[in-house]
């Protein structure tokens, strides 16, 4: 793919990301899952989750560190491979010069 | 000439705007996977028996793997692709947050048993350390993203592809890509909608899996298409430098 095409698509995701926070300007964009919930205790009035996440309720700065290191785990990944196939490939050119 | 143009930019914008506002006009909900402890008991041990199969074949295909570096390598990037896009909450039109499941790559480059693997890996990472998702509901979202997802986007590259060559027709290879992530992705929030539809039928089945698609699948329009593009890019990458791999694979021809 060339270079000029990939920062064209980049900007298409951005300014997907971007978009809804100034289309729905008023939305809360929270994190908690507590609205998919009241949809089920709209539909069945009686039930009762029946078990608790083993970590318990984290406070929202804990939970946001650990997503960044979710997110941090699959990047380094991404990031090796992405340099050592570059190298590889700097590697090879001057082998064959 | 300027009021012409302006009039066709509207009545070209108009079905964008009518979605939009149709959008927008439903709650917002914060869609992801199913919760902890919010499916029923028969329903978590029905999921897991349904994905044992899948995952035993999985991690069988893996083990033939663990002695090519390089496939191993491409293995851990697959891997790592779930990682950072299933952990990025993303705003969507609805006014709330979702996170797509990367798991469109995984599925293209080593179909959806292995893919199943990577995808549990992710789900209890979520379920232990983050409270996101569930250990009780691990089955279904197991099912849903980690199976029935990349199937789909495995089954759609597959048939979009056709009988294209990389070398000669990377257009099409790459439409085939980005039409297996987007609709994977997809579908994975369709297929949680009938699982939560399922457990929670209510008064009737399909008005009960009509305010979850609305929940679940709307959100995840925008959020599809992010992935999509993004897949699109690093196959790209990985399509000029892995080539061997790739034909051993059979993701070309």
């Amino acid at each position: 793919m060339k270079k000029s095409t990939i920062v064209l698509l980049l900007l298409v995701v951005l300014a997907l990301v971007l978009l809804p926070i100034f289309v729905a300007k008023d939305a809360e964009f929270g994190g908690a899952d507590d609205q998919a919930e009241d949809v089920i205790a709209d539909i069945d009035e009686n039930y009762e989750p029946w078990f608790e996440p083993p970590i318990g309720d984290l406070p929202g700065e804990i939970e946001s560190a650990l997503f960044a290191l979710q997110a941090a785990i699959g990047a380094g990944l991404i990031g090796y491979y992405i340099g050592t196939q570059k190298s590889k490939e700097k590697n090879s050119k001057q082998a064959n010069a | 000439m300027k009021v012409k143009t302006i009039r066709g930019n509207f009545v070209r914008c108009f079905p964008l705007f009518s979605f939009l506002v149709l959008v927008l006009s439903t709650t917002p909900v914060y869609a992801m996977h199913i919760m902890e402890g919010f499916l029923p008991v028969g329903w978590c041990i029905a999921w897991a028996i349904l994905c044992l199969p899948v995952l035993f074949i999985g991690i069988k295909h893996i083990k033939d793997f663990q002695t090519d570096s390089k496939m191993t390598m491409l293995l851990a990037l697959a891997g790592g692709f779930i990682f950072v896009l299933s952990a990025l909450k993303i705003p969507s039109v609805t006014g709330s947050c979702s996170h797509p499941t990367g798991t469109g790559l995984a599925a293209i480059l080593f179909g959806p048993a292995v893919t199943s693997v990577l995808g549990l890996i992710v789900l209890v990472f979520q379920a232990l350390l983050l409270a996101h998702g569930g250990l009780t509901t691990l089955g279904a979202n197991v099912f849903s993203m980690a199976i029935v997802g990349p199937l789909a986007a495995y089954g759609i590259y597959k048939a979009v592809r056709g009988k294209a060559d990389y070398e000669h027709n990377k257009k099409r290879v790459l439409l085939a890509v980005f039409l297996a992530a987007t609709l994977g992705d997809l579908i994975t929030y369709v297929v949680t909608s009938f699982q939560l539809a399922f457990a929670h039928p209510g008064a009737s089945f399909f008005g009960s899996l009509g305010k979850f698609l609305s929940v679940f699948a709307v959100t995840q329009i925008p959020l599809a298409i992010v992935e999509g593009i993004i897949t699109t890019i690093l196959f790209s990458f990985i399509a000029e430098h892995n080539k061997e791999e790739l034909s051993q694979l059979k993701v070309f021809a």
